[in-house]
């Protein structure tokens, strides 16, 4: 049987459409994935992402263990709470997974750190972290006690507080973009995968639904893993085993920004194969499209370069905020602004971009 | 459980057929709307094009994914539904009337025998 989040009652009762996703039975839509799209970016939604694994890394030896394990560097962490997106690469350089590490450092206690990291990944990510923890003073403890919500759209965090009450109504407002902080039992973090302002908020799981149930009432809507794509996506944000994957370097993934290369001395897992990617010049690199025309890029449509070469599209959907298609590509490096996709045996030709499409609301391209 | 008119013939690719003075007009039903989602595209085929039974006359777009649209008879396409080029969401909101996409002269009504009734129609959805 399929995995269950602490809110599956609670979808029922919404109406929803469930779907198998990585093993979770989870909710696709609740009706319109168009109107849930429009819902965060014109006032407020929210998404069950109690799927998703969060691990606590404890120990002396922690901050050490992640500076060698992730492509970006912990070390830039220096608020208490505050966040980095990073990825975790193989031995060749390629994607293991992408994930979100925070600081849970409270002045008092001794540092340690909270990641967030996939669903579909967890088991080869948490059996990764385990093989490479050896030699560091370190405990790995996944949280399944956790649920997470994410609340967000531009009304989200004034909605939020309006229900969570005053001490956890204070520790929001006074989070800082990409930070994350306990309030009680909870730990709340303005982050997201929308390109909105909001909350993640992790809570015990037998919290959840009550929660749930207080935000509804409060005016957010429920939505599905299908506005949570197109969401992501306008919002230029890779999604794991489509954008990249293991054979996938980060370079190669639009993700040349989240790897720290200084400190020079730093040895985290992949340098050395991504560095000389680096050197030589990268073969492809990602880029956005756009097909202003109608038709919808897909997954896996062949992108043509005249005189340069050719490409993929990585993930590509119908834009509800824009009203046409766009798509990730990895496309060869030499591509210009112009390149042509070919649907169903014909060839459309499409703008490339540098990606996001859409930031708070707004077209940015 | 979707809507399922007993006076249609269906396709087990989920396109329904209603028979009016020798022209099939042809949609697709409410249970593959409400699978596919969102419909934000629809391509038809043109008038004056001839089809074959089983032929693709089309492809609907949702948020989601691309579906083609096969016709159930032979015949030549008198006319399509142009409200949908500009409103693919008629289909999600009124499948078997406002949201009907082509019309076709059937060239050949025995044809029809090889569709569904409503009741077959049915068990093979419960099978799926």
């Amino acid at each position: 049987m399929a995995n269950r989040t602490a809110l599956y009652e609670s979808h029922l009762q919404a109406g929803a459409k469930m779907v198998d996703f990585g093993g979770w039975d989870m909710p696709i839509n609740y009706g319109s994935q168009i109107e849930e799209h429009n819902q965060v970016r014109t006032d407020a939604g929210m998404f069950d992402v109690s799927h998703m694994t969060v691990v606590d890394v404890q120990g002396e030896g922690s901050k050490a263990f992640l500076q060698y394990l992730l492509a970006n560097d912990v070390a830039k962490l220096k608020t208490p709470g505050k966040a980095l997106y990073s990825g975790m690469l193989n031995l060749d350089g390629g994607v293991i997974d992408d994930l979100i590490v925070y600081n849970m450092q409270d002045g008092n206690t001794q540092g340690w750190f909270r990641v967030v990291v996939n669903c579909a990944t967890r088991e080869k990510d948490l059996a990764w972290m385990a093989t490479q923890s050896q030699g560091f003073s370190v405990t790995i403890t996944e949280r399944p006690d956790f649920a997470m919500i994410a609340v967000q759209g531009p009304n989200a965090i004034a909605k939020t507080c309006a229900v969570v009450g005053e001490p956890k109504a204070a520790v929001i407002q006074s989070l800082s973009v990409f930070q994350g902080l306990p309030a009680d039992d909870w730990f709340i973090a303005r982050t997201g995968y929308t390109g909105e302002d909001g909350l993640e908020i992790m809570l015990p799981n037998e919290q959840a639904p009550a929660f749930w149930q207080q935000l509804i009432e409060g005016g957010v809507a429920p939505c599905g893993l299908g506005a949570r794509d197109t969401l992501r996506l306008e919002a230029g944000m890779n999604l794991y085993g489509s954008d990249m994957d293991d054979s996938v370097s980060p370079l190669a993934a639009g993700m040349g920004w989240t790897i720290a290369w200084a400190p020079e001395d730093r040895e985290f897992i992949g340098r050395g194969p991504i560095a000389a990617e680096k050197a030589s010049g990268p073969a492809m690199k990602q880029v956005g499209l756009v097909l202003e025309t109608r038709g919808v890029l897909r997954g896996h449509q062949k992108v043509i370069v005249a005189n340069v070469g050719e490409g993929e599209i990585t993930s590509g959907t119908f834009s509800p905020t824009l009203g046409y298609s766009i798509a990730l590509a990895r496309v060869p490096a030499a591509t210009g602004e112009a390149a042509q996709v070919e649907i169903r045996g014909k060839l459309h030709d499409v703008k490339v971009v540098k990606p996001p499409f859409v930031r708070n609301g707004k077209q940015v391209f | 459980m979707s809507e399922i008119p007993t006076e249609l013939r269906y396709l087990s690719s989920h396109e329904w057929v209603r028979v009016e003075d020798g022209v099939a007009i042809i949609g697709i039903t409410a249970h593959a709307q409400h699978a596919m989602g969102d419909l934000v595209f629809v391509e038809m085929p043109e008038v004056g094009t001839e089809l074959a039974a089983g032929d693709e006359a089309g492809v609907v777009e949702s948020v989601k994914a691309a579906s083609d649209i096969y016709t159930p008879v032979s015949g030549e396409v008198i006319e399509i539904n142009g409200l949908l080029e500009e409103a693919p969401e008629t289909v999600n909101s009124d499948p078997y009337g406002e949201g009907w996409m082509f019309k076709v002269q059937i060239a050949d009504e025995s044809e029809l025998e090889n569709t569904l009734t409503a009741d077959e129609y049915q068990a093979q959805i419960e099978d799926e």
